[in-house]
């Protein structure tokens, strides 16, 4: 069960509500304070994907993020419940994407200690996890 | 001039040594990147081809924003002229660093550096 659970309307004005929560939530978690704004870039990366997708194939669902902690590690998912393969990044109907497809992916692939991605027909999960520090992970009074 | 305000992001534009000196101050995101798109468009429209947009009161930047930046890096480049960018932030210059696009813009530490980058290259 995740520590904390967000779903929101997959409108952008609520990426970055969920970009607080995430924050607030690993930091309460033990996430290093050096590996905060990483934390916040890449759900933020993440959500505004998911929104995006949501947007283009399936606007009344909402985006899921579930966040937890656990083994010393503290994981972001950030779950669309539908695929859009040709994002275009933000960039207006009509013209092509400033950006490359997997442009998102590629940034929290260098943002995460670890990322894994599944697609699957029902949507696109990507998880993200950070280490939590060594003092909250072994279970000491923060 | 300041033009428009919100609790997300703040645009803010000047001419200096006939260069057009953009301050964005916040967050740009999915949400907010479209007005700074707009400004990009709207000042390259109106003959400013010669940009400087300083983000050291960017406190959040994403792909999105990026995006934004390279549209506007594209734009200018079609009229031969130039975007470059102050950013002193490391918070900020990681994007830039993972993305590789250290190479693409020129960044600078104050908007005179950036002014006096562009002057000695004309």
């Amino acid at each position: 069960m995740a520590t904390v659970e967000v779903t929101f309307t997959p409108l952008p004005a609520h990426v970055r509500t969920a970009r607080l929560v995430a924050t607030a939530v690993a930091r309460r978690s033990g996430v290093p304070e050096t590996l905060l704004d990483e934390v916040r870039l890449a759900v933020g990366e993440a959500c505004s994907r998911a929104v995006e997708a949501h947007a283009a194939a399936c606007p009344r669902e909402p985006v899921r993020v579930a966040l937890s902690d656990s083994a010393g590690r503290f994981e972001i998912e950030v779950v669309n419940a539908c695929s859009a393969p040709n994002l275009t990044h933000g960039a207006p109907a009509g013209e092509a994407a400033i950006v490359p497809p997997g442009f998102s992916l590629a940034v929290i692939a260098g943002l995460a200690d670890d990322v894994q991605i599944s697609e699957t027909p029902a949507g696109t999960s990507v998880k993200m996890s950070w280490p939590l520090s060594d003092s909250l992970a072994a279970g000491s009074p923060a | 001039m300041a033009l428009e305000e919100s609790v997300d992001l703040k645009l803010d534009h000047h001419n200096k040594d006939g260069i057009e000196i953009v301050d964005v101050e916040g967050e740009i995101d999915v949400y907010t990147a479209p007005r700074l798109r707009e400004l990009l468009i709207d000042l390259v429209n109106n003959g400013n081809h010669q940009l400087v947009v300083n983000m050291e009161k960017v406190e959040f930047l994403d792909s999105t924003g990026l995006g934004v930046l390279v549209g506007g890096l594209k734009r200018v480049r079609a009229h031969d002229g130039s975007l470059d960018l102050v950013c002193t932030q490391e918070r900020i210059l990681k994007i830039f660093r993972i993305t590789g696009l250290t190479k693409v813009f020129g960044i600078h530490d104050t908007v005179d550096d950036a002014i006096s980058s562009r002057k000695a290259e004309r």
